[in-house]
């Protein structure tokens, strides 16, 4: 991801018209009134967000307080290497393995370790078990905690005012809206993450899949089923 | 009083939307340089996650509104460097010092992103007050649910669960307390537990009678029934 940086904040900010920069570009901008606390300094950054990002991106950098290097790898790492496909492989193999399945429920974090699926937001992993019994959901009333190391970045409904506010308070008619549809025997546990706790949840393993490797399970297994607004895919 | 982060039960946000699950993972580059840039300062060590999470809860209600996920990332991550010292208003304006920061020394570089993200930062600690509650025993979580050290500070106490009664389902050790932590106060340890409540004990109208919610929550936020 090429990302060419101009040579100084000045130019940055130089290169947006003070029409654009002060608080009335910022109203017709959003058709908003303009903040309610200019003293607030993100004001003084541009209000375009693509531009208030690439600002304070050029101050830092010029500083030396931030490396473009780095910023390249942090991306590379979310976009690419660290995604559902980690925790996939996870719940393929609690599928297939009773014992590994034991312990994953009873203590995740030294079996996710050993399998390299510790860091950043994942440090306190507990994973949940669906039966037909219960069904369990995750979400983050407060803001958008998510186990990274297994899941990676959240996806955008998973931070969406509405997924927070109504996970908690109607988690039915939040699973109708992605299609899944419980039994009344089937209550729903929804776990909101009000620490630094994350949660994964182990979806039931679809009827018909008896032979299936791990790798041939993992892909049945899909990002919304481990954050329990899906289930897992029933083979073709 | 709550703050406009803390919406776990309102009403009239609309449907939910799901994503295809193929969806790129940032619908901008700009969200990608946001989340970057968040992670990097980070490592600078001015601040913890309470402060920062405290920092996004600190946009106006009408700021936090309207801002995008990483419009707020990114606006808090601009008041935290001006609050902490590290920027000036005059940086952000464009008409700074020139010239190397003090803590240039101290900024997260590429060879060490790898190991900085697989470390993390656990938030359980050794010591602390010892564990008031047990598995199965009924609470009751304290209201209202502000923060009790610091008036509007932090906390990850919801609103819709102050004052209703739950059982302890799990003890998950002792952690870093983020209404004491988000505020320079230390990190106050206490006995985190995972708590469980019907959904009829938080909710005039519950989808079924046996659904429950389940939040993480200190010691110090429940009481003994």
């Amino acid at each position: 991801m090429a990302h060419k940086l101009p040579r100084t904040s000045r130019n940055v900010i130089r290169g947006i018209s003070k029409g654009d920069w002060t608080a009335g570009g910022a109203a017709a901008q959003h058709g908003a009134m303009p903040h309610d606390h200019p003293d607030h300094p993100h004001a003084l950054l541009p209000p375009d967000p693509a531009l208030r990002v690439k600002a304070l991106e050029t101050i830092l950098t010029e500083k030396g307080l931030i490396d473009p290097a780095a910023l390249e790898e942090i991306i590379d790492t979310y976009q690419n290497r660290i995604g559902p496909q980690n925790g996939a492989r996870v719940v393929a193999r609690a599928w297939s393995d009773p014992e590994f399945r034991a312990a994953l429920l009873a203590d995740a974090d030294p079996v996710l370790a050993d399998l390299g699926y510790y860091g950043r937001q994942g440090e306190h992993m507990v994973v949940v078990e669906n039966t037909p019994q219960q069904h369990n959901m995750v979400v983050c009333t407060l803001c958008s905690c998510y186990p990274w190391p297994l899941l990676g970045i959240p996806p955008g409904w998973y931070k969406s005012d509405a997924y927070r506010a109504r996970a908690v308070r109607e988690p039915r008619k939040v699973l109708a809206e992605f299609g899944v549809t419980l039994p009344p025997e089937t209550a729903v546990r929804v776990w909101d993450s009000t620490a630094e706790v994350r949660y994964l949840v182990l979806p039931m393993r679809p009827e018909g899949t008896g032979g299936m490797s791990e790798e041939e399970l993992a892909a049945l297994v899909t990002r919304d089923s481990m954050i329990g607004t899906g289930l897992a895919k029933v083979p073709t | 009083m709550t703050r406009v982060h803390d919406m776990g039960g309102r009403f009239g946000d609309g449907p939910v939307v799901p994503e295809g699950e193929d969806a790129p993972v940032f619908a901008e580059d700009w969200h990608a340089r946001a989340l970057a840039v968040t992670l990097a300062c980070g490592a600078l060590g001015q601040w913890n996650i309470d402060t920062s999470r405290h920092a996004r809860e600190r946009l106006s209600p009408k700021d936090y509104t309207r801002f995008s996920y990483y419009e707020k990332w990114i606006s808090a991550l601009a008041d935290l460097l001006v609050e902490k010292g590290v920027l000036t208003r005059e940086d952000l304006q464009g008409q700074g010092a020139a010239g190397l920061h003090a803590l240039a020394e101290r900024a997260l570089k590429a060879e060490n992103v790898a190991g900085a993200l697989a470390k993390g930062g656990p938030a359980d600690r050794e010591g602390g007050p010892a564990p008031r509650f047990s598995p199965g025993q009924a609470v009751r979580v304290r209201i209202p649910a502000d923060n009790a050290l610091v008036e509007g500070g932090h906390t990850r106490l919801p609103q819709y669960a102050a004052g209703a009664q739950g059982y302890i389902l799990r003890l998950h050790g002792t952690h870093v307390l983020p209404d004491s932590s988000a505020h320079g106060l230390g990190e106050a340890p206490e006995p985190l537990y995972a708590v469980r409540f019907f959904a009829r004990a938080l909710w005039a109208h519950p989808e079924h009678p046996d659904d429950e919610v389940v939040l993480d929550l200190w010691q110090s936020y429940l009481e003994p029934l």
